[in-house]
């Protein structure tokens, strides 16, 4: 049987050169997707926001979206964001499927009852209620706060980790890496306008930790090939180890994407807010690991012979002197 | 790489066999789950049978997830008015007159002695009333009330250990009251656990309507029998509430006949002269001869029965009620009439509760979202399959077993550990599914390039696998790391999510290293291959 081999063997391509144009495209896309950030708000869920989300589905076919536009605007429940999908019945039909979203009701936690009670007094008799999701504006500021905390300590703990590990230019690198998928994703979040909700926070830290695996099998090839060629230039040396891991990089991404293809494709609707990011992120985590968490070790001043010695201007001049 | 012994063998295979066996029970139905627990022999203790799969999330079975917090501020509040009747005692006992009363505060209270004598007299018994925290792991050192002498002023404020630690005991006394309520017989599977301090969450599987649900664990369901205050009472001892037959206010004394708490039983039933629905309910023995003494001295006037500050109705006291039994008549239907009943033999809630998180999943999107997650898995699983075998052959035939095993694994430990399977975690056993291969590929790369080093054939799988080990470790660690971190940051489905990648981390280890080592170790003994075949 012949064998599929998509990154053909010894491949030699010269990725330290391609950082010219790798960094400015990223730092480009980073400064871009912060601008989006702040700028272009992005699509909290009511995890974040606060606020009632209600998904239903029509038990008639003669119901319009209109209809439920109208209807939900006359429960004076603030603005109101009705979305309108086609939905499959269990005998096959077509059948609406409609998701509406109320913002934060005056009166604190107390106050939010109130929208689940008049809805449902509007459309029970059309509609079979899906989903009803409340959060009230408590709840939705923790858990930014349990989100964000989340993000920032495994990044942390990641760190501390590699720098035990390696030196401490790879934590480095890996963190600048893994920074810059963070951005990307939420660039994407801003662009696309895909719901940022919990479930958007768990695929930024599988992202996290995805786009770390990578770059970590791609420093311990570096390291690896460090303590083998004590004189080989840095630059041939990273290029070298890149193209030693491609075909493996390469395979992994691959096998991981077609996994989240099948679950964008068939997962469902719930989810798929978040297989769309994993996918995202997958493709940028493999990306930065080969463009940027490798070549940023240059710039951090990581050079041959500088390993297992500690590492300080001195004593690299110390070397060199002996 | 060739060597291992045999136990290792053995106790290799026989985690595969148990990863099948057990994770089984998933494929079949209901009824054969049953039958096989019935037909288990007895001696076999009840975890080790294979008739369990794991409990589906309330975001895959539908049902509602409430999650209620203590109404701080106004437990607060209660707290301050006990404080002011306790501390209006210890005057009376005293006998001394506080200058201006007892004045809240919004913390406390704070008392005006003029005289000196009477304040070296009070002030010792004031400070009676502050009692240490019991605070685990801190000791007794923090007291709940601060006792501050400011001169003519004596300041008594509730410290925030005291406040805290009063949250927390109405949130334990309110666990059962909430089950109660919500459960009345007992039978369903309802989940309610404190969340934080000031939290209670509960999982309602197959509640579809929570209308019903917010009704009754909003109410405090604090009921209480008081006189009507006779016009010409005085007006310290008379408290003005609204009152629910015919609208309007109603006076009332502020003394309390007696309360709930002393209700022994409550029953819904109907009125045997009208036949309007009605409580019938009975008291303990003490409050039975209290009502007794209280109707008896009390013929001809009207009583109040009182529900969280509400007159729910005030009937004449037409004989003296001696029996410790009597019925609450009042608008009620036969619904509201049984929820009045379960409200009261459930008890009062210690403290008032606000919803302030509330998600409900039907039934049908559940079961949507069960059959997505599984064609994605299968999905993922013919792809990721194929692509193994296309790129390494035999080998990938291995990886393939590996893999498959491995799943089995997850699902496995998952069951044994009692998680429930959230969407969200089948996403993440989907991604694992794509990159559990990961240290297979680390492996066989690694062969490869030995190989193509001009290593011979034994070497260069040696030096793979020997080779990638650091490697698999260093990276799998810190996945490890953001998987464990994500567990302990999140809540309900995203916590399903991390227990599948942390499950997912560690089983992938022993499958794809050990397992796959065997494997290969087993076809080179029995083939005696000359090269790598891919």
């Amino acid at each position: 049987m012949k064998l599929l081999r998509i990154i053909p063997d010894g491949t030699n391509i010269p990725f330290m050169h391609w950082r010219r144009y790798s960094f400015p495209l990223s730092a480009f896309l980073s400064i871009i997707a912060v601008i989006l950030f702040f700028t272009v708000n992005m699509n909290f869920g009511i995890d974040f926001t606060g606020g009632t989300m209600i998904e239903m589905r029509a038990k008639s076919d003669k119901i319009s979206i209109h209809d439920v536009r109208v209807k939900a605007e006359k429960l004076h429940l603030g603005d109101v964001e009705v979305q309108a999908f086609e939905g499959k019945a269990d005998s096959g039909a077509k059948q609406l499927e409609v998701s509406m979203r109320f913002p934060l009701q005056p009166g604190g936690d107390k106050g939010q009852q109130v929208v689940v009670e008049k809805a449902r007094a509007a459309f029970a008799d059309d509609f079979e209620f899906r989903r009803v999701e409340v959060v009230g504006p408590r709840v939705s500021g923790e858990l930014v706060q349990a989100g964000t905390l989340g993000v920032v300590v495994s990044i942390i703990g990641v760190l501390i980790y590699l720098w035990f590990r390696f030196e401490w230019h790879f934590a480095v690198g890996a963190v600048i890496a893994t920074l810059h998928d963070l951005v990307m994703t939420i660039g994407f979040y801003s662009v696309s306008q895909i719901e940022f909700n919990m479930t958007s926070i768990a695929a930024i830290l599988t992202i996290v930790g995805y786009s770390l695996n990578d770059t970590v099998v791609v420093f311990d090839r570096i390291r690896e090939l460090l303590r083998r060629y004590k004189k080989m230039p840095i630059k041939q040396l990273l290029d070298l180890a890149i193209n030693q891991t491609l075909a493996r990089t390469f395979l992994v991404s691959f096998t991981a994407m077609l996994a989240l293809l099948a679950l964008v494709t068939f997962g469902g609707s719930v989810i798929s807010s978040f297989s769309w990011a994993m996918l995202v992120g997958v493709v940028v985590g493999t990306y930065s690991s080969i463009f940027i968490a490798a070549p940023v070790l240059i710039y951090l001043g990581l050079k041959t012979g500088s390993l297992d010695e500690p590492v300080s201007e001195g004593a690299a001049a110390k070397a060199k002197a002996a | 790489m060739l060597r291992f012994s045999k136990l290792k063998l053995i106790s290799v295979a026989a985690l595969a066999l148990i990863a099948v066996l057990y994770s089984l029970p998933c494929l079949y139905s209901v009824q054969l789950r049953d039958a096989i627990g019935r037909g288990a022999p007895s001696w076999v203790p009840g975890w080790l049978v294979p008739n369990k799969c794991m409990a589906l999330g309330l975001d895959l079975q539908g049902g509602a997830h409430v999650v209620l917090e203590v109404d701080q501020p106004a437990l607060v509040k209660q707290m301050v008015q006990q404080l002011q009747s306790d501390v209006r005692g210890v005057f009376r006992d005293a006998r001394v007159a506080p200058t201006g009363g007892v004045p809240a505060q919004p913390r406390g209270v704070a008392v005006r002695i003029g005289n000196a004598d009477d304040k070296a007299k009070i002030l010792p018994k004031l400070r009676e009333l502050s009692q240490p925290v019991q605070m685990p792991g801190l000791g007794n050192g923090i007291r709940n009330l601060e006792v501050i002498d400011n001169g003519e002023v004596i300041a008594l404020t509730f410290s925030e250990a005291g406040i805290n630690d009063k949250v927390r005991r109405a949130v334990d006394q309110s666990l059962d009251v909430f089950r109660r309520r919500v459960d009345p017989e007992g039978t369903k599977e309802v989940s309610i656990q404190r969340q934080g301090i000031e939290r209670v969450l509960i999982q309602v599987p197959g509640l579809q309507d929570t209308k019903d649900l917010e009704a009754i664990l909003g109410k405090v369901a604090k009921l209480e029998f008081r006189l009507v205050a006779e016009p010409g009472a005085n007006p310290a001892d008379v408290e003005t509430l609204a009152s629910e037959e015919g609208g309007g206010t109603m006076q009332v004394e502020r003394r309390v006949m007696v309360d709930g708490a002393d209700l022994t039983n409550a029953e819904p039933g109907f009125d045997q002269r009208s036949g309007q629905p009605i409580v019938n309910f009975r008291f303990n023995v003490n409050a039975a001869r209290k009502f007794g003494q209280v109707t008896t001295e009390n013929v001809g006037k009207p009583f109040a029965i009182i529900l969280d500050n509400k007159v729910i109705s005030a009937p004449r006291i037409l004989q003296p009620i001696t029996g410790g039994q009597g019925q609450i008549s009042g608008n009620f239907t036969v619904e509201s009439a049984n929820k009045l009943a379960i409200l009261l033999r459930s008890g009062a809630l210690p403290a008032a509760f606000t919803i302030v998180e509330e998600r409900t999943v039907g039934p049908g999107l559940g079961q949507d979202s069960i059959n997505a997650g599984k064609l994605a898995a299968y999905v993922a699983c013919i792809l990721v399959f194929a692509f193994m075998l296309l790129t390494y052959g035999l080998f990938g035939v291995f990886a393939n077993i590996a893999l498959a095993i491995h799943i089995l694994l997850i699902f496995v430990i998952m069951i044994k550990l009692g998680a429930t399977l959230t969407l969200p975690g089948i996403a993440g056993i989907v991604l694992t599914i794509g990159t559990a291969v990961d240290a297979n590929v680390l492996i066989y790369e690694r062969i490869r390039e030995e190989n193509h080093l001009g290593r011979t054939m034994i070497a260069s799988l040696d030096a793979g696998f020997n080779r990638a080990m650091a490697t698999i470790i260093d990276s799998n660690v810190t996945m490890f790391i953001a998987a464990a971190i994500l567990y302990f940051l999140g809540s309900g489905p995203v916590r399903g999510f991390a227990v599948t990648m942390i499950v997912g981390i560690i089983t992938t280890v022993v499958t794809a290293v050990t397992m796959t080592r065997m494997m290969i170790a087993l076809w080179y003994r029995w083939f005696k291959p000359t090269k790598i075949p891919f």
